[in-house]
């Protein structure tokens, strides 16, 4: 069961003698993502500071569409790189460290999804009502003031 | 394993107990239960921070101008440096954990041994660095006036450095002219037993504003963010309007209640998650000298199965899963 290892990463693109090994190309890989976040970070680059796409305006389906380009049209580019590589080096860590790709399919399905599905859920539903209460406190003729 | 559970001689059935459900054995798989369970609590908490930081996101602190220092670097603005290091020496002390698990699939005790010791002190230099990190945002930086509405305002001046000019922080302890103050600590011994008051702020608000008003170049910034993404500067007279007007509270570094670096709940989600994170962690380096000890002592030997160390392992590479997401929606973001 556990002693067998799948030993290649990156759809098998890149292979390993050995399970130590694999750990060490894991690691370096983790510290490279982690530097590029560093750099990022401290750097900033003007051009990934607003964002690309204007929110769309009119009606029902521009909403719509806003609500599923989100992440484009509300988040800085910047911000969703950020994101996004965190996401990679979490299936990393869970892959290789956690070996979840050495156990049964039916058994990574288990936790990824039942994780992704109710993590998404409560992510959606508490940001969606973090931006109203925002507007709430900013319309034009907000009742309750706190700028003083 | 066999020596803990009754036999009941049917495991070759199906529901005779012989087999284990997705081909991982029964430890393992509430290992899982338990790490999946804890993600669930851990992405509560980051979406309660979400949700407040879009409540406030027109004012939420800048984490570069809060997080900038670094041990032994006295006086440099260093945002990220020291943080990625915490990550660095987190992910580190995963890998010789994993190396611990796979030298316990070979039945190397020597090994497992050093593994294991190197993963206890990572994770020991890991809560060192936070704690040293909790330290340093409690002590603050340069000080800041609280507003009757709660609002934060800090302190600087425009200095031109290479050509260019940018705004730098001034410290209240530069602006505060001290003065005669009938205002004391309240102790039990001056009063009623029963009550007492913690520490006054270290200068009144009069005292910060006769400062302003001597400093010509000093103005208010105000936490609120511009379109650029910079926190409003206030003109001179605008500075000195909002000190003698709003002004009611000389803050000095960040505590439950109130922090200099902005609103209050970027304190509260600060000590709290990663407070928590840091519980984990500690748990994690304790479950871990108990599985040393263990191994030392020879106890997965004779048992036959390192199985334990890759169970303790399974939690310790998820307490670095989550501070991977902790750092980014703190620190990065």
């Amino acid at each position: 069961m556990a002693h067998e290892h799948k030993l290649e990463i990156f759809r098998g693109r890149w292979k390993f003698k050995s399970n130590k090994e694999k750990i060490w190309g894991v690691l370096v890989f983790l510290s490279l993502v982690t530097a590029v976040e560093v750099v990022l970070g401290i750097y900033k680059p003007a051009i990934l500071m607003h964002t690309w796409l204007e929110p769309l305006e009119g009606g029902f389906f521009a909403t719509l569409g806003n609500i599923i380009l989100s992440p484009i049209v509300y988040m800085k580019p910047l911000n969703l790189i950020f994101i996004l590589l965190t996401i990679v080096k979490a299936y990393y860590i869970a892959w290789d460290f956690m070996h979840l790709r050495d156990e049964v399919g039916s058994l990574r399905k288990v936790i990824v999804w039942t994780g992704v599905f109710l993590i998404c859920y409560l992510v959606f539903i508490l940001l969606q009502e973090g931006g109203y209460v925002f507007s709430v406190y900013n319309a034009e003729h907000a009742l309750i003031k706190k700028d003083f | 394993m066999d020596s803990t559970v009754v036999s009941t001689g049917t495991e070759d059935k199906t529901w005779g107990g012989g087999n284990s459900p997705l081909k991982a054995s029964y430890g393992k798989m509430m290992m899982w239960f338990f790490i999946v369970s804890d993600a669930l609590t851990f992405s509560g908490f980051l979406a309660a921070y979400g949700f407040s930081r879009f409540k406030f996101i027109n004012e939420w602190p800048i984490a570069d101008e809060v997080f900038t220092h670094v041990p032994f670097m006295h006086g440099q603005e260093l945002p990220m440096i020291y943080v990625a290091v915490m990550t660095f020496i987190l992910i580190m002390s995963s890998v010789t954990m994993v190396l611990a698990v796979d030298a316990g699939h070979h039945m190397n005790k020597s090994k497992v041994t050093i593994y294991m010791f190197l993963t206890v002190i990572g994770g020991a230099v890991f809560l060192g660095s936070q704690a040293w990190e909790w330290a340093t945002f409690i002590q603050g930086d340069y000080g800041a006036v609280q507003t009757k509405g709660g609002n934060i305002l800090q302190f600087g001046e425009y200095v031109t450095e290479d050509g260019e000019e940018i705004f730098k922080r001034v410290s209240i302890d530069d602006i505060a002219i001290p003065q005669e103050s009938a205002r004391i600590s309240h102790e039990r011994k001056n009063g009623i037993w029963f009550t007492d008051e913690g520490s006054l702020p270290p200068y009144t608000v009069d005292e910060i504003y006769t400062g302003l008003a001597a400093q010509e170049n000093v103005v208010v910034r105000t936490q609120f963010l511009n379109e650029e993404g910079h926190k409003t500067i206030l003109s001179r007279a605008e500075s000195l309007k909002q000190i003698k007007e709003n002004g009611k509270l000389v803050v000095k570094g960040a505590n439950l209640k109130v922090n200099e670096y902005g609103t209050s709940l970027f304190g509260d989600f600060f000590f709290f998650i990663t407070g928590f994170h840091g519980f984990h962690v500690l748990s994690g380096v304790i479950l871990n000298i108990i599985i040393f000890f263990n191994v030392v002592l020879g106890t997965y030997e004779r048992r036959g199965s390192y199985e334990m160390v890759e169970k303790v392992g399974l939690y310790w590479h998820f307490v670095d899963l989550v501070w991977v997401f902790v750092f980014t929606f703190f620190y990065l973001v």
